[in-house]
């Protein structure tokens, strides 16, 4: 009798996949059994889960480790991008509280949920498996799914989770039908088969089977990352969106999705990169500009950062456009910093708006600057990162995409990522103008932060500013996780 | 006291947080006021040490280097937050600290009463900071930090009056206009430090390290690239044509911050980088050319505009603007030194007709105050005869008026006079020479005029304020008065330290040598020596000299005369014709038709092309396309927005076109 | 034996019968099967590489598949329902309260 082999199976490689699943769903049950409609206590278990979860993964720093006969690897790449995702999802977290209290959809289930959708994304950027990263975007698309449309009485949420849905699944078909064909092409569906397959027969290059797999795949990357022209479901799914959700999706997942993105792209079809860059350019320079463009006529302070979030993943392509080290180091460290300010960003607006989202517009800020401070110079510090003023974490991780595309010889790219940013200032500035230097039309009260929101607030102005003033370790960081 | 340096920058950011953040508790404006003044006073004292420090050196080891800490290190990229002294940094220093402080002396005057007296004091010392880094700053992108962090606070202090629409809508188009010029300063980093690396293996933004390889520096097209990308930059921070018009809007600002942002420190900036770098740009003659001939014409262009205005800032914004022009005329010749000569002096006399000027609207604002009238305070037309009521503002502000116009024997006069002769005599742009040297004059000539002009309708005449409100105009008090005497010693004795050769050579037999320039030849030693290798000669000629500094001085009291002519001699002479002609009587018994008719006769020809040139050019063609571009924007904006129908149709065909795009182009290319 | 040839192409124009499904039809729930459709294009696309490499990797994938699949269905039917019970209406065209 033939014995079958048994392949070699090494848990500590996707020990925290394993660690924060379990946590989730034993919060799930807890939830269950612990009677009582505050649910706080659920936020503080979980980002302990995540603090826990964090240990587990920054452990492995260090040489890669291959798993799964090749479906999983434990790489700096990887870990630090899992770092970005459990920073984001515990900043998202501790915002969530007060505003599903005050929007009375406050269910328990909340916290398991964005956990789940934390393992879909560490999966996304450890997998070197296509399965694998299907299985851990779509874990995480549902996931989001059902965040997006949390607020189950507010049509807005409805109408948010079910675009989201719809669009979702749709350029997942894309995605899936990408892959198949790269995998009939190929005859793998391993990044590293792939990768041998490609250099060992260069015609495939020109076999339509493998060049549309292959840009279904980048198309549905793209959709995750939210690039146009398949970034028409951000204003609108981050506007319906409960705010604290809009948070975390656009740090987490668009990390994510640019996580599965670098290591296909890069790792997979590194023969092709000068195909891949004139894709990668034309994409990041529509996306740009189209988010950027469309911000500058938004009042709604939620929408205007949804599009200027559009915009933001295209200077974080103009670093992919240029294919190399730097530019890759460049996107694990913008990524990095735009989850702290964007993040921020968002709390301070859910401190802002009251139930059902009203006083949203640039307008009802009209005042906020004198009647609230200290909020307001901290909300210009996370507008002036988004911006990219100096000194903070904006600008360098700006400073270093654009130079990476300089590097590589896109000057004119530079240019006009230059220019958008400098367009986006425009819009961020209104912001601050309002808060500043109008006085309001009718006398407003704003609530306080409570302590959760005061923490997610006090880290991300740490982070944005330290980030900024002395980014040197953790810009050498990102350098050793792209050293493929 | 070299290791003493962190402390300039770091003192005034001290008083900006402490202002900033208790400033509203402290309520007492002594107190606030004391604590920024006293900050900058700190950062004087220790610039003066290192001053002194640096004085006692020799020549070729006036250069020191402080790094505090490695700000990014990450593969072949450095960047160190450090400080570099040497003579021009110490310059620098010295004029950013001594003024600065002088102006928040003046500051807690004039302010005074103002509501957020703290906010003021907060970002006046946050911008004192940024500027002190951006001048001590040892790399490019600390450089960088400081160029932004000043746009900043202009725009902060700009729209200081955030009541005001106007001051407001002002400080923005500052701001959106100093970052389109920010954006080439970038573009010429990145540049420069890639040209570098990838071709000569040279990985640095360090300035001492980038002059120590200037060598490596092949005068070709990047040089030239690298160059005016900077000099993009400058054209914002320094309200260059084209990215000029926001300056003379950012008077907006309170008036001290006009005269230390505006007059004496921020817009001084691109000229500071430029001579900080001068060892590039003196490898690219291209580059240079530019440079001098958008100075030559924002000087002149400036200056004919500056003519025409009545709003007292707006003369000075103009003339500004003018000013900085010939500076930028003195990099593209090549005549750093004249450059940086004529920063300090202008520095000095500016900051002193800024802040008369301060001390004129302060008195007109208290005066019509008193009257309960809603007449500008600001509106030169409104003012006459102030000098018997203000004597110490007069004799300060008619020094620095007569230090600008190039009257012989203040500092203006040595600095200008030096850069117009250095536009005509430098090696590197033979055919235009006499096109710059021309343009510098004429605008001297009208630069003589327009003060003069501001002089004799301000302090001289009759008043045309009402009995009651001149009788309540009065001086301003010693925190206001004493700034501006300082500032009025130093526009008449402050440019002794740079007498040009020739008349040193003449008055004293070369006794007196040109201290200034011997001071910062060892920051152009290397583009002195790369001219001079290149055989590239300058007009020696010290007959040449002698006539045409003669001739400039003829032009400027030249122009000196027409004001006296039009404004002083002639107001008086149509009252002979009163009782003669007594329906012309009505017509001239006004002032203001007086002008009107005299502008008509004589002033118009030159008022209409500053006129045409403001309102025409400036305001439509420049602001137009500016403003333009952003209308254009936003009403695409607009429209674009119409996309996002909200249908999830269009967005899933989006996606589906998007897709059959990308795969088409792949597959059949 | 048919060529893969075949398979590919009845794959490909049930995807594309899917896709155009989902451009054209109003009921969010016609969409969404139409979507499923479009995923089924691509498993029936899986087993004929697996089949025709001989590698078992394609029937695993559609094994997964078919799992999110079913995930997505539960979800995508609840996000309906919410909506219905607040909307009266399960139209596309009535998903438009977010736009410009």
């Amino acid at each position: 009798m033939e014995t079958i082999a048994m392949p070699a199976i090494n848990l500590a490689v996707i020990m925290p996949e394993i660690l924060l699943s379990c946590i989730a769903m034993v919060l799930l049950l807890v939830n269950v059994f612990v009677p009582g409609n505050n649910k706080a206590y659920l936020g503080y278990l979980s980002i302990i889960g995540l603090a826990v979860t964090a240990a587990s993964a920054v452990g492995g720093w260090g040489p890669s480790v291959s798993a799964f006969n090749g479906s999983v690897v434990q790489d700096n790449f990887a870990i630090f991008f899992k770092v970005i995702f459990l920073i984001s999802a515990g900043l998202a977290i501790l915002i969530s509280d007060r505003y599903m209290v005050q929007e009375d959809c406050n269910q328990g289930e909340l916290y398991p949920m964005i956990l789940f959708a934390t393992v879909g994304m560490m999966l996304m950027a450890s997998g070197t498996d296509l399965m694998v990263i299907f299985l851990g975007l779509e874990l995480l698309s549902i996931c989001l799914y059902v965040l997006a449309g949390w607020n189950r009485d507010n049509l807005k949420s409805n109408e948010a989770g079910l675009k989201y849905f719809l669009l979702g699944a749709f350029s997942t078909g894309f995605l899936l039908y990408g892959m198949a064909l790269t995998y009939g092409a190929t005859g793998s569906t391993k990044i590293q088969a792939i990768s041998s397959y490609v250099m060992g027969n260069p015609g495939v290059a020109s076999n339509p089977l493998f060049v549309v797999g292959m840009l279904l795949i980048a198309v549905g990357f793209s959709f995750k990352i939210a690039a146009a022209p398949f970034h028409m479901w951000t204003p609108d799914v981050y506007q319906g969106a409960p705010t604290p959700m809009t948070a975390f999706m656009s740090a987490g997942p668009k990390a994510a999705g640019f996580a599965a993105f670098i290591r296909v792209m890069i790792f997979a079809f590194p023969m092709l990169r000068a195909e891949w860059s004139d894709l990668l350019w034309i994409l990041a320079v529509l996306t740009m500009t189209v988010g950027n463009i469309i911000a500058l006529s938004q009042d709604n302070v939620k929408r205007m950062l949804a599009y200027s979030s559009i915009a933001h993943a295209g200077y974080a392509l103009v670093g992919f456009a240029a294919v190399n080290a730097e530019g890759a180091a460049g996107i694990l460290f913008y990524m990095l910093s735009y989850a702290f300010m964007n993040i921020g960003a968002f709390a301070v607006i859910i401190l802002i708006t009251k139930k059902g989202e009203v006083n949203g517009n640039v307008q009802d800020l009209a005042g906020f600057g004198h009647k609230k401070p200290l909020l307001a110079m901290v909300l210009s510090i996370f507008l002036f990162s988004l911006a990219g003023m100096p000194p903070t974490a904006g600008f360098i991780g700006k400073f270093y995409l654009f130079s990476a595309a300089i590097k590589a010889g896109y000057v004119w790219l530079a240019i006009i990522g230059v220019l958008n940013s400098a367009a986006s200032l425009y819009y961020y500035l209104r912001v601050m103008v309002f808060m500043y230097m109008k006085d309001p039309e009718e006398d407003f009260e704003w609530a306080g932060a409570t302590p959760a929101i005061a923490v997610c607030l006090l880290v991300a102005v740490g982070a944005t500013l330290v980030l900024g003033v002395v980014p040197g370790t953790v810009l050498e960081l990102a350098q050793k996780a792209v050293q493929f | 006291m070299f290791d003493l340096v962190w402390l300039i920058p770091l003192c005034p950011l001290i008083g900006s947080v402490i202002n900033g953040l208790l400033g509203k508790k402290i309520k007492n404006e002594t107190v606030i006021g004391g604590i920024a003044a006293g900050s900058v006073f700190a950062s004087f004292m220790v610039a003066c040490g290192i001053l002194f420090q640096l004085l006692s050196l020799p020549g070729e080891e006036r250069v020191i280097q402080k790094t505090i800490f490695t700000w990014i290190q990450s593969g072949t990229f450095k960047a160190d937050i450090g400080f570099l002294i040497d003579p021009l940094s110490a310059t620098m220093l010295m004029i950013v600290t001594g003024i600065g402080f002088l102006i928040h002396l003046y500051s807690i005057g004039y302010m005074h009463g103002e509501e957020g007296f703290y906010r003021y004091f907060c970002y006046l010392n946050l911008f004192t900071f940024s500027m002190l880094c951006l001048v001590s700053g040892n790399n490019l992108l600390l450089m960088f930090i400081g160029w932004e962090g000043v746009g900043l606070c202009s725009y902060l202090l700009i729209g200081y009056y955030f009541h005001k629409k106007s001051a407001g809508d002002a400080g923005k188009k500052a701001f959106v206009m100093n970052r389109v010029g920010d954006f080439g300063f970038l573009l010429g980093l990145f540049t420069l430090f890639y040209y570098l690396g990838t071709n000569h293996n040279v990985w640095t933004i360090n300035f001492v390290e980038l002059a120590k390889n200037a060598d490596l520096l092949v005068p070709g097209a990047v040089v030239t690239t690298v160059c005016l990308c900077f000099f993009l930059g400058a054209t914002g921070k320094s309200a260059q044509i084209p990215l000029y018009t926001w300056l003379p809007d950012a008077m907006e600002g309170p008036t001290p911050v006009s005269a230390l942002i505006h007059a004496a420190t921020m817009v001084t900036a691109g000229v500071y980088m430029i001579a900080r770098m001068n060892f590039i740009f003196i490898k690219s003659p291209t580059a240079l050319l530019v440079i001098a001939c958008v100075g030559a014409a924002t000087a002149l262009f400036a200056a004919t505009i500056g003519t025409a205005q009545n709003d007292i800032k707006r003369v000075l914004a103009y003339s500004t603007v003018s000013q900085l022009g010939y500076m930028f005329l003195a990099m593209g010749v090549g005549a750093f030194t004249a450059g940086v000569f004529h920063l300090m002096t202008h520095a000095f006399f500016k900051a002193c007709l800024f802040l008369g000027s301060g001390s004129v609207i302060h008195g007109m604002h208290h005066a019509l105050h008193h009257e309960h009238s809603e007449a500008d305070p600001q509106d030169m037309r409104n003012m006459g005869g102030l000098r018997k009521k203000m004597p110490v503002t007069f004799w300060t502000f008619l020094f620095a008026t007569i230090a600008i116009a190039g009257i012989p024997g203040l500092a203006g006069f040595f600095s200008k006079d030096e850069i117009l002769w250095q536009a005509f005599a430098n090696p590197h742009h033979h055919a235009v020479n006499y096109v710059l040297w021309g343009a510098g004059a004429i605008a001297a000539g009208l630069t003589a005029f327009y003060m003069f002009r501001l002089v004799f309708m301000t302090f001289f005449g009759q008043t045309r304020l009402s009995e009651k409100a001149f009788h309540h105009l009065h001086e301003s008090p010693w925190v206001i008065t004493v700034p501006l005497v300082c500032l009025a010693f130093l526009s008449i004795f402050g440019g002794y330290v740079g007498v040009p050769k020739v008349l040193s050579e003449f008055f004293t037999g070369g006794a007196f040598p040109n201290y200034f320039e011997h001071w910062l030849e060892p920051v152009f030693a290397y583009s002195t020596h790369y001219t001079e290798a290149h055989g590239a000669h300058g007009l020696h000629s010290v007959a040449m000299e002698w006539g045409l500094m003669g001739v400039s001085v003829l032009i400027a009291c030249g122009g000196i005369a027409l004001a006296f002519a039009l404004y002083i001699v002639a107001p008086g002479f149509p009252e002979k014709f009163t009782s003669t002609f007594p329906a012309l009587h009505r017509a001239v018994y006004n002032k203001w038709y007086v002008d009107e008719i005299y502008d008509f006769a004589f002033v118009n020809p030159c008022k209409a092309l500053g006129n045409f040139l403001w309102k025409g050019f400036d305001v439509l063609v420049v602001d137009g396309i500016v403003n333009g571009v952003a209308a254009v924007v936003r009403g695409f904006s607009g429209i674009l927005r119409y996309v996002q129908t909200g249908f999830v149709h269009n967005y899933a065909f989006t996606m589906v076109f998007g897709v059959a795009l990308i795969v088409a182009v792949y597959i059949f290319r | 034996m048919l060529a893969i040839e075949n398979y590919l192409i009845v794959s490909a124009i049930l995807f594309a019968i899917g896709t155009i499904g989902v451009l054209t039809k109003r009921n969010a729930i016609v969409i969404f099967m139409c979507i499923e459709m479009m995923l089924n294009a691509v498993n029936l696309t899986f087993i004929a590489f697996s089949r025709h490499l001989g590698n078992i990797d394609g029937q695993v994938f559609v094994f997964f598949v078919m799992t999110v699949a079913a995930a997505e269905a539960a979800v995508g039917l609840a996000l309906m329902i919410a909506f219905f019970k607040n909307r009266e209406s399960i139209d596309v065209e009535d998903v438009n309260l977010l736009k410009l």
